[in-house]
């Protein structure tokens, strides 16, 4: 008895073939083609297709001897790689630091990493890499964690891909987390992808939803795809971590509990210089206001609706009379009218500040995925139907130029009024 | 010095739609390009061929029309281009493709020794950022990420001295090579071809290698070699509709007025 494939339902997109615990499906031209020796009916095939070409219905038959002996076989063979898979426990979270500073997308991952392992009754661990770095590993209790893996290395001192891998590569084979998460950071995302690799296992990168599945302890990695067009759930089933890194500031960030402890756990690694072939000469910091364009609270960003760079300055306006910054759409920077560090949405930074203008911006959905965690999104627009109202919280439909200084000129009326600023 | 320049090619993401009623990309009509981030790698090693002299091969995984972004690279000024193709390639994830790109790159550097191997920051449609290292820790070389200038290449010593761009600062940073960099927007602009280049590449034909010639562990390729799985694709959530303002285009002045007192009695910039 073996799975059905309706022929010409099939997409032969090979869900089943991954989904399958016996490896008895296999992609064969453009159709999925079913191993008879290895199928023992589970059905796990069928749940996942999403052309209804699998099928259990064919009607049961009586199993020889030698059959029933192949299909224990075979799922004594899948129990074993499920055991193997059990010896990987705990959630880690990688603790980003520069000089000593923490990103903040790492308390936002010990965050959600709380939540999945309250749902799956396991621990939660920090992984503290660096030189000097002790202190942060009372902040990472703070933040949820339950244990913290310190490695401290003068070599460790700055972030140089190579040894950084070799530290995580090491801890990851004595400790074997089961699930394993870094910002997508610019660093996060160089050393996640090298570290995984060498593991030989499943990364999902930037993904802005995790869930677990409490039966099969899959992680479910939700992140945008196509230029944010549509949502993909990606899941790693057979390899051990399961990898992801995380966008920051999608989480929340967790309430901080002064005074939680843990259990700091130190290891010393082996690192020698002359097996980096990676020196930094020099770190330099950025100037500009857009620096902090992740951080900000209050962003008034322009879209190519303004027409021109001349026009700036009533957006500039806005934006000071709030305290607050400007932004910029893909279009605006591609116009030349800002540079690409100014710029919102998929190839840009992901902003959340409580405030969010949109002047002049249509709302494509790159954009839209980059800054609608935004607690309230003001749209302002003379395109009633620009698809930016459809995520705002309020819209006015008009000539950007004269609402603009409108409300530049309330807003200085109101907030001076009110002595607040 | 001899470069490889790994290049891919994507739908444009930037035409993509997504059919309201099914929920499905809408991919009829999407043009195929030369993912943006690539191409600047390969210009990016045209211009070091030019200032050290050299060769650039381009190498791409893909199916047979991905020919196109090769004849693409060949414009900007590649010298060679290698396709590598085969139905068992499809359904690959980061981990799969980089053990198939990392044996090609292998291969071409068995008959001609690679110096640098050269990646887009990212590819448009994944966005992953994950081929470019996974590629560097299978070739046992450096990785440099997110390159935005190339300061200097010393062939003497086989270093080279790059700038790479994180979040808020820039990093100069020194690394013996062979070694891969990953590049940004920001590295160069993209040139206008040359008459010559755009003649030969309209007839160029890359060489093809497929799963055999490459002698690849099937078990490593394709959906079997890939431990990640697409279980389920929907479309993004909306944000529920929110209140329109009325009297932007007669009155802006009230518009404003009520739109402040909204902000304002939410407290979330008086709060500031």
């Amino acid at each position: 008895m073996t799975v059905r494939v309706i022929e010409k339902n099939c997409i032969a997109c090979g869900l089943c073939v991954q989904a399958c615990p016996f490896e008895a499906l296999e992609v064969k031209g453009d159709v999925a083609v079913v191993d008879p020796d290895k199928c023992t009916n589970c059905g796990d095939c069928v749940e996942i297709c999403p052309a209804d070409a699998l099928a259990l219905d064919e009607p049961p038959k009586e199993m020889t001897k030698k059959e029933i002996k192949s299909v224990e076989d075979n799922e004594a063979a899948a129990k074993e790689i499920k055991k193997e898979l059990k010896e990987y426990n705990g959630i880690w979270i990688f603790i980003e630091q520069m000089d000593g500073k923490p990103a903040p997308v790492s308390w936002e991952l010990l965050g959600e990493g709380a939540r999945l392992a309250k749902q799956i009754d396991t621990e939660l661990v920090g992984v503290l890499i660096g030189d000097k770095v002790a202190s942060l590993a009372g902040e990472a209790f703070s933040y949820g964690a339950d244990k913290v893996y310190l490695v401290e290395n003068p070599l460790l001192k700055n972030y140089v891909t190579e040894p950084y891998t070799k530290v995580l590569v090491n801890l990851c084979k004595k400790y074997k987390p089961e699930i394993f998460l870094f910002g997508a950071t610019s660093l996060g995302r160089d050393i996640a992808g090298a570290v995984a690799t060498q593991l030989q296992t499943g990364l999902t990168a930037d993904c802005t939803e995790l869930t677990v599945d409490e039966s099969s302890r899959y992680l479910m990695q939700t992140r945008p795809a196509f230029g944010g067009n549509i949502m993909a759930t990606i899941v790693c089933r057979h390899r051990r971590p399961q990898m992801a890194t995380v966008r920051p500031r999608v989480m929340s960030m967790p309430e901080r509990q002064d005074g939680r402890t843990g259990e700091i756990i130190r290891e010393d690694m082996d690192l020698k210089q002359e097996e980096i072939l990676t020196r930094i000469i020099e770190v330099i910091e950025e100037k500009g206001s857009a620096v902090y364009l992740d951080k900000a609270e209050i962003i008034v960003a322009a879209g190519r609706g303004i027409g021109s760079k001349t026009n700036l300055k009533v957006i500039e306006e806005l934006s000071e009379v709030l305290g607050g910054t400007v932004a910029a759409s893909r279009a605006a920077v591609e116009a030349g009218w800002f540079e690409h560090t100014y710029q919102v949405g998929q190839t840009g930074v992901t902003v959340r500040p409580k405030v969010y203008f949109a002047v002049g911006i249509s709302g494509a959905i790159q954009h839209l995925v980059g800054m609608q965690t935004s607690d309230v999104i003001v749209a302002i627009n003379n395109d009633p139907d620009a698809p930016i109202f459809k995520f705002a919280t309020f819209g006015i439909v008009g000539d950007y130029a004269t609402v603009v200084p409108a409300l530049t000129g309330e807003f200085k009326k109101r907030l001076n009024e009110e002595g607040l600023r | 010095m001899h470069i490889v320049v790994c290049v891919k090619q994507v739908p444009d993401t930037t035409e993509v739609r997504v059919d309201p009623e099914t929920n499905t990309l809408i991919r009829e009509g999407v043009p195929s390009i030369i993912n943006p981030y690539d191409a600047h790698a390969v210009e990016a090693a045209v211009s070091l061929k030019e200032k050290y002299g050299g060769k650039v091969t381009v190498i791409s995984m893909g199916p047979p029309q991905a020919e196109e972004v090769m004849r693409r690279s060949i414009a900007i000024g590649a010298d060679e281009g290698i396709l590598l193709s085969d139905r068992n390639f499809a359904g690959s994830d980061t981990l799969a493709t980089s053990y198939i790109l990392a044996q090609g790159i292998q291969r071409v550097s068995d008959k001609e020794p690679v110096d640098l191997v050269l990646c887009g920051k990212q590819a448009i449609d994944g966005d992953t950022a994950q081929v470019g290292p996974g590629i560097a820790v299978r070739l046992n070389i450096p990785q440099l990420t997110y390159v935005m200038e190339i300061e200097e290449v010393d062939l003497e010593s086989k270093e080279i001295i790059v700038h790479r761009k994180l979040e808020d600062k820039k990093v100069r940073v020194a690394c013996r090579f062979p070694a891969l960099l990953t590049v940004v927007r920001d590295i160069n602009e993209i040139r206008y071809s040359s008459l010559p280049d755009l003649i030969k590449s309209a007839r160029y034909k890359p060489k093809l290698w497929t799963q055999k010639e490459l002698g690849l562990d099937l078990q490593q390729i394709g959906l079997k070699g890939s431990p990640t799985s697409v279980s389920k694709i929907f479309a993004p959530p909306q944000r529920s509709e929110g209140e329109i303002i009325p009297g932007g285009q007669d009155n802006p002045n009230e518009a404003a007025k009520v739109l402040v007192q909204k902000l304002l009695s939410t407290k979330i910039i008086a709060n500031k």
